[in-house]
C-alpha cells in the first residue's frame, strides 16, 4: 500500500553523511560543534554534488550550545562554503533536535517556502559550556560599571566560597529534578523489564553495528575526517564494542540505582561528539538540479507526554499519530530506525507499541498499533554501539533508515526518537 | 590630464584628491609634484579652508609609489633633483598651520607611505587590501621622500629598521599598533571620518600623541647607543647581502645623517643617495625585472580565453603538491590524491599548520582558514578526480608512474579539463604519447618551496592546445606566480640552463677547485646559493639524472657530463635530503646557517689537496655555460624573449636580479667580450664552450638584445 503523502508538495529525501561519532574526549576533543557540522555539510555537498547556492537554507540541532557560535548552523554553513546569502537557524529539542530540524524543513518545503533545504545537527560532549555561578556572573555583568577601586571592593562583598563552584549543564529534566537514567530506570520498573533484556538488547546493538561496519554498510554515509595532531583519515566510529559479551554487560554495575537498578553504562548510549546532515527538496527541485530521489517524507508527527513517569515514552505515540497520517499499517513498515538512548525505551516502545490495553487506554485507539518483527529494527546496530552526538542523532537515524530501504527493497520505513521533555517525534518515508 | 584635484567642503575641509590617470593606482610623478605647488599655495591662502584631507579616488588603494617608468629614464642629477621637489612639497605639508590627514583605504606603498608620514595624521582602513610599506630597497632605490627620516621619528628605528631595510608590509592593524597609523576606521564613509579628524585638529580636540616610539628606544637618543643599533645593523646587510647591494646601506646613511645632524641634514642625503642609486644599473635592472612580472601577469594578444577552474586536482601529497595546493586553495576546491595515507595525513598536517599560522598572524580570518580547510580533499581514490576542470600531477619523476596517473586521471575527466605535469626535465610530449587526448596536456613547472618561489614554467608540447596553455597559464596567475610560457624539450628552459651551470661545478670539483671557493666565487658574484650547496638542495641524484639526459641530448654540442656524479651516486650521496652531501648536515644545521664542508667527498674527486683558483675564473666558467645555453633557448623558441628568459632565470634559478638575468648581463658585459672569453675557454677547456650563433651573431651586430 503507497504512504500517503499528506504534506503540500512532495518532499524528497537526497542524501545524507556525518562525521564518525567517536566518544567524547578522545579524536574530536579539541573540535568545536560547528567545525564538526560543517564537516558534515562539505561532506554532503561533496557527495551528492550539490552546487552550494542551490540551497534555500540549513537548519541544525543542537543541545549544548557553545556561546560563541549561538547560530552553530549559520557558522557550520558559512565554514562549509555555502555561500554567504543562505540562511541558517539553529533548532534546540534535546535528543530530538535533528529530528525536528528535518521536520521543520520538510515543513517549509512542502509548503513552497523552501526548496532546497540541508537538515542536520551537530553536538560535542568532550567541552560543555560551563559558567561562573549565578552570584559570580551577577558581579562581573556589574562590574561593567565599575569605575574605581571601591566599586571593586563592594563587588565582592558578600561573595562566599560556595558561590565560586561553576555551573555545568543540566543533565537532569528542569521541571521534574530527574536525570535522563533515573527516568529510564523508573520506566524500566514500571514496565518489568529486566536487566538481561537490557543487556542482550546492547549486546544485539554493538554486534549489529561491529558487522554493518565491516560490511562496508556505513562508508556511504560517514565522511572521513581529518583532525590535529595525526590528520590521519578517522573513518569509523569508535565507540563500538562488536566482542562484548553478557557477561561483560552483566558485569557493569547499575549507574542511577546502586541497590536495585537494571540501568548500566553498558545499556546506555555514552557522551559523544558528531555531526550529520540530510539533504531534503521539493520533488520538483530535485529533478531540476539532477539530484537522485531516494526517498519520499511521507508524514511526520511530534508528540509531548507527560515528564515524569513518560519521559522516555514520546516514540510510541509519536509512530501511531505518523502511521495514522500515512495511512500505513505498522506491520508493513520495513525499516524501523529507533533512538536507543537507552536499551530500556527501546524495549518500552516495542512493548507497548504492541500493547492492546495502552493503546486504548492512554492513545484513545481501538487496538494496539503493531506487532514490530524485532529484525527490522536497527538492523545496523542503534546509538548504544555508535554513540549519541545529541543534536545529530536524528539525521544519522534517518541517514541510515534510507541506506538500509534500498539494501533491504524495503518500501516504508520509519524514524522515531524520544527526547528530554518528554518529546516523541517520529517520521514515515516511502520509496 | 591631471592628477590632483582640490575639492573645498563648506564645512572648512579641503579634499587633496590624488587619482592618477590611465592607471588604476595612484604614482607619484615629476608631473604631480608640479601640479601640488599652487594647489598647496591655495591651501595656504584661503582662509576658508581650516585642514586638508589627502585622499585617493581609486576604489582599492592609497598611492602605490613612484612613477617607475620615469624612474628608470633618470639620470643621477634628475634623480636628485626629484628627491628634492617632493622633500620641499612635503615639508610644506608638515610645517602647515592647517592641519593634513591622511586618508589611507588599500595599499600605501613607498612614496605613498612617505606622503602620509608628512600628515599630521594617518586615519587607515581596517581591511585586509590595507598594506604599508617602504619596498624601494627590493627595487635597489630608497624611500626619497623622507621616509629614511620621517619613519624611524615616528614609530622608532626598532621597527622601522626591518620596514626600512627589507621592504617589510605591515597590515593596517600591525600599523596601528606601533603608532604608524593613528586610528583605524572602516572603509564606508571613510572620507567623512577624515574631515571629522582634520577639523578636530584644527579646533585643538583632537590631540594625537607626538612621540609614538617604545620606551625602549630612550636610550637609543645617546649617540653611542645610536651608533652601535646603526653599526649592528648595517653588520647584517653586509653579511646577507656580501655588499653587493648598495641600497640597503645608503638607507641606513641617510638614517644615521638625519638622527646625528637633523632633519635637513639627513633629507640632503637622501636626494644625494637617491640620485646615486636611481642612475645605478643595478636599481634599474630590478625596476625593469619588476616591469617584466607586471607585464607577465597579463595574457598574449590572441590568447584563447582560459577555462574557469572550479575545482583543482592534484597528485601526489609530497613537498610539491602540497605547496601547489596550499597556493591553490584561496582560489579553488582541491582535491589531493596520493596512494599513501600517511603521505596523505602530513600533507595535510602541514596545510592546517600553514593556515593556523597565517589566522594568527591575522593574514586570514577564521571563516577563512575554515573555508580553505575544509576545501581541502585528501583522498586515495582517483574516482575523486571527477569534475576537476585542472589536475597538476606532481608525483615521483618517474615516466612510467607519469603515464599511468595520466591515465588514471584522463578516465574521470571531462573532455576540456586540463591535466599538467610539474616534472622539472621529463618532456611532456613523452608523458602525453598514449593519452587519450594529448591536446589537454601540458607541463606545468613550479619552483620549491612552492609558496615562496613566484616562477612558473608553463611548457607547451607539440600537441598542447592553446586553451589548455591558456589555462595553466591564467591559474598560475591566479597563484601569483610570474609565469613564462616555453617550449617542450630537454630540460624546458630554466633546467636545461641550470644543467651545464651545476655540472660544470662538478667538472671544477674534478679539477682540483676547493668548494668554498666555489660556492664563494658564486655567491659573491650574486646568487643566493653557490652551486655546491645548490646540488645538495636539489638532490644529488636528481642533478644526476639531469646532467646524462642533457648531456645525451647535447652530446653533438660537446655537453660534458661529469662521471663523479655516478660515484657520488654509487657511494651513497643524495645531498641534504639523506644528509650525506657536499656539506656536512646535522640536527643543528639551520636552512640558512654556516655550512660545513664534508670533507670526506673529496675523496671522490682526488683528495684533500685543493687547487686555489682565481674567483673570476670560476664565474666564469659557470656562467658563461649558462648564459650560453639560454642563448641556444632563445635561438631555438624555447623560450619567448630575453625578457622572458631573463625574468626565468632571476626567479627560477636565482641568477643576480642586480644583474637583471642572462641576456641584460651579455648586454653589459658586450657580446663581443663574452664571445671572446668562451673562445679562450673553448680552447682550454672543450666544445661545450662554442658560443652559440646568437651571441656570435650579437657580437658582430653591436645590437643589444634588450632593444
Amino acid at each position: 500500500m503507497a504512504a500517503k503523502n499528506v504534506h503540500g508538495r512532495t518532499v524528497v529525501f537526497a542524501g545524507g553523511c556525518r562525521t564518525p561519532f567517536l566518544r567524547a574526549g578522545a579524536a574530536f576533543a579539541d573540535v568545536m560543534a560547528y567545525e564538526l557540522g560543517a564537516m558534515a555539510l562539505r561532506g554532503l555537498l561533496d557527495r551528492t554534488g550539490l552546487d552550494p547556492a542551490a540551497v534555500d537554507r540549513v537548519v541544525m540541532g543542537t543541545v549544548l550550545a557553545d556561546p560563541r557560535t549561538t547560530n552553530l548552523a549559520r557558522e557550520s554553513a558559512l565554514a562549509a562554503g555555502l555561500p554567504a546569502s543562505c540562511p541558517a537557524f539553529t533548532v534546540t529539542a534535546a535528543c530530538a533536535s535533528s529530528n525536528v530540524a528535518v521536520s521543520g524543513a520538510v515543513e517549509a518545503i512542502a509548503s513552497g517556502a523552501a526548496d532546497v533545504v540541508i537538515a542536520g545537527g551537530a553536538e560535542t560532549l568532550s567541552d560543555a559550556p560551563i559558567r561562573f555561578g549565578r552570584e559570580v556572573r551577577k558581579r562581573l555583568i556589574r562590574s561593567q560599571k565599575a569605575k574605581g577601586v571601591l566599586d571593586w571592593v563592594k563587588l565582592l562583598q558578600g561573595l562566599s566560597l560556595k558561590d565560586l563552584a561553576p555551573d555545568t549543564p543540566a543533565i537532569a529534566e528542569f521541571s521534574t529534578g530527574q536525570t535522563m537514567g533515573q527516568s529510564a530506570e523508573r520506566l524500566a520498573k514500571r514496565l518489568s523489564l529486566t536487566r538481561e533484556a537490557q543487556d542482550r538488547w546492547a549486546l544485539r546493538s554493538h554486534r549489529k553495528a561491529a558487522a554493518a561496519t565491516r560490511a562496508g554498510l556505513y562508508v556511504e554515509q560517514v565522511v572521513p575526517a581529518r583532525v590535529p595532531p595525526s590528520f590521519g583519515p578517522i573513518d569509523a566510529d569508535d565507540g563500538i564494542r562488536g566482542d562484548t559479551t553478557l557477561a561483560k554487560l552483566g558485569a557493569i554495575p547499575p549507574a542511577f540505582d546502586r541497590a536495585f537498578g537494571t540501568v548500566t553504562a553498558g545499556n546506555s548510549s555514552f557522551l559523544t561528539d558528531g555531526a550529520a546532515a540530510c539533504l531534503l527538496a521539493s520533488a520538483e527541485a530535485a529533478e531540476r538540479l539532477g539530484l537522485a530521489p531516494r526517498a519520499r517524507v511521507a508524514a511526520t508527527a511530534l508528540v509531548a507526554m507527560e515528564p515524569l513517569e513518560e519521559l522516555l515514552l514520546g516514540p510510541v505515540a509519536a509512530v501511531a499519530k505518523a502511521l495514522d497520517r500515512a495511512g500505513v499499517p505498522a506491520g508493513e513498515v520495513g525499516v524501523w530506525e529507533v533512538h536507543e538512548a537507552f536499551a530500556a525505551p527501546v524495549l518500552a516502545f516495542l512493548k507497548l507499541l504492541a500493547d492492546r490495553s495502552y493503546c486504548r487506554e492512554r492513545l484513545g485507539r481501538k487496538d494496539a498499533v503493531g506487532r514490530i518483527d524485532p529484525k527490522r529494527v536497527n538492523a545496523w546496530g542503534g546509538s548504544l554501539a555508535l554513540g549519541h552526538p545529541f543534536g545529530a542523532t536524528g539525521a544519522r537515524l534517518l541517514t541510515t533508515c534510507v541506506d538500509r530501504m534500498e539494501r533491504e527493497g524495503a518500501e516504508i520505513g520509519v524514524v522515531t526518537t524520544c527526547a528530554a521533555g518528554a518529546l516523541g517525534h517520529a517520521m514515515v518515508l516511502a520509496r | 590630464m591631471r592628477s590632483l584635484s582640490l575639492k573645498k567642503r563648506p564645512d572648512g575641509v579641503a579634499v587633496l584628491l590624488f587619482d592618477t590617470p590611465g592607471r588604476p593606482v595612484n604614482v607619484l610623478s615629476s608631473g604631480l609634484l608640479d601640479e601640488a605647488g599652487p594647489l598647496m599655495r591655495e591651501i595656504r591662502e584661503d582662509d576658508a579652508v581650516v585642514a586638508c584631507v589627502l585622499a585617493s579616488a581609486k576604489p582599492d588603494g592609497f598611492i602605490a609609489g613612484a612613477d617607475l617608468d620615469e624612474v628608470l629614464a633618470m639620470g643621477a642629477a634628475e634623480a636628485e633633483s626629484i628627491s628634492r621637489g617632493a622633500h620641499a612639497w612635503l615639508d610644506r605639508v608638515e610645517e602647515s598651520r592647517k592641519p593634513f590627514v591622511a586618508a589611507i583605504h588599500g595599499a600605501a606603498l613607498g612614496g605613498g607611505l612617505e606622503v602620509a608620514l608628512a600628515c599630521r595624521y594617518r586615519l587607515a582602513t581596517d581591511d585586509p587590501r590595507t598594506v604599508l610599506a617602504l619596498p624601494e630597497v627590493m627595487l635597489g632605490l630608497l624611500p626619497a621622500a623622507g621616509g629614511t627620516q620621517r619613519l624611524p621619528r615616528r614609530i622608532g628605528l626598532q621597527r622601522a629598521l626591518p620596514m626600512l631595510l627589507t621592504g617589510k608590509r605591515l597590515r593596517a592593524a600591525q600599523a596601528y599598533r606601533c603608532g604608524l597609523v593613528d586610528a583605524l576606521t572602516s572603509p564606508g564613509g571613510l572620507l567623512e571620518t577624515a574631515a571629522k579628524a582634520a577639523l578636530a585638529l584644527a579646533k585643538g580636540t583632537l590631540r594625537p600623541p607626538t612621540d609614538r616610539r617604545p620606551i625602549a628606544e630612550a636610550p637609543l637618543a645617546l649617540p653611542p647607543l645610536r651608533a652601535w643599533a646603526i653599526g649592528k645593523a648595517r653588520a647584517e646587510v653586509l653579511r646577507k647581502t656580501r655588499g653587493l647591494y648598495p641600497a640597503p646601506l645608503e638607507i641606513l646613511a641617510c638614517v644615521e645623517k638625519g638622527l646625528a645632524d637633523g632633519l635637513a641634514a639627513g633629507l640632503e642625503e637622501e636626494a644625494v643617495r637617491f640620485g646615486r642609486l636611481a642612475a645605478s644599473e643595478g636599481a634599474k635592472n630590478l625596476v625593469r625585472l619588476f616591469d617584466a612580472m607586471t607585464a607577465l601577469k597579463k595574457a598574449p594578444k590572441g590568447s584563447p580565453a582560459p577555462r574557469p577552474v572550479n575545482r583543482l586536482g592534484v597528485l601526489g601529497a609530497g613537498l610539491m603538491g602540497e605547496g601547489i595546493a596550499a597556493v591553490s586553495l584561496p582560489l579553488a576546491p582541491v582535491v589531493l590524491k596520493d596512494v599513501s595515507e600517511e603521505g596523505l595525513a602530513r600533507a595535510a598536517r602541514s596545510l592546517r599548520k600553514g593556515l593556523d599560522r597565517r589566522l594568527r598572524s591575522a593574514a586570514l580570518t577564521r571563516l577563512e582558514r575554515d573555508r580553505r580547510w575544509l576545501a581541502l580533499k585528501p583522498t586515495t581514490k582517483p574516482e575523486e578526480l571527477a569534475g576537476c576542470d585542472l589536475v597538476i600531477e606532481a608525483v615521483f619523476e618517474d615516466l612510467a608512474l607519469k603515464r599511468k596517473v595520466l591515465a588514471e586521471a584522463e578516465a574521470v575527466l571531462a573532455p576540456d579539463a586540463v591535466f599538467a605535469s610539474n616534472t622539472s626535465a621529463l618532456p611532456i610530449g613523452e608523458i602525453a604519447r598514449g593519452a587519450k587526448r594529448p591536446e589537454r596536456v601540458v607541463g606545468m613547472h613550479y619552483f620549491s618551496p612552492v609558496p615562496k618561489m613566484p616562477l612558473l614554467e608553463v611548457v607547451v608540447a607539440e600537441r598542447s592546445a592553446p586553451w589548455a596553455v591558456a589555462t595553466a597559464r591564467a591559474f598560475g596567475v591566479a597563484q601569483g606566480k610570474t609565469v613564462i610560457v616555453v617550449k617542450d624539450g630537454p630540460g624546458f628552459y630554466t633546467t636545461r640552463i641550470l644543467g651545464p651551470f651545476v655540472n660544470e661545478a662538478v667538472v671544477l670539483l674534478d679539477e682540483g677547485a676547493a668548494i668554498p671557493d666555489l660556492d664563494a666565487a658564486l655567491l659573491d658574484f650574486g646568487f643566493p646559493v653557490g652551486p655546491v650547496a645548490l646540488l645538495d638542495e636539489v638532490g644529488i641524484d636528481v642533478a644526476a639524472h639531469v646532467s646524462r639526459d642533457l648531456g645525451k641530448a647535447f652530446a653533438a654540442r660537446g655537453a660534458a657530463p661529469s662521471a663523479t656524479f655516478g660515484k657520488l651516486f654509487d657511494a651513497g650521496y643524495r645531498g641534504r635530503k639523506n644528509g650525506k652531501g657536499f656539506y656536512r648536515y646535522g640536527p643543528s644545521t639551520r636552512p640558512g646557517g654556516r655550512k660545513e664542508v664534508d670533507r670526506d667527498v673529496y675523496a671522490h674527486f682526488g683528495g684533500t689537496e685543493r687547487k686555489p683558483m682565481r674567483a673570476a675564473d670560476l664565474v666564469d666558467r659557470l656562467v658563461l655555460l649558462m648564459v650560453n645555453e639560454a642563448a641556444w633557448c632563445l635561438q631555438e623558441g624555447v623560450v619567448a624573449s630575453p625578457r622572458d628568459a631573463d625574468a626565468g632565470a632571476v626567479m627560477g634559478l636565482g641568477f643576480p636580479p642586480f644583474r637583471g638575468g642572462p641576456f641584460r648581463w651579455v648586454d653589459a658585459v658586450g657580446a663581443a667580450e663574452v664571445v671572446a672569453r668562451m673562445e679562450r675557454l673553448r680552447t682550454l677547456c672543450g666544445k661545450r664552450f662554442t658560443p652559440a650563433p646568437l651571441l656570435l651573431e650579437a657580437a658582430r651586430t653591436g645590437r643589444p638584445f634588450h632593444g
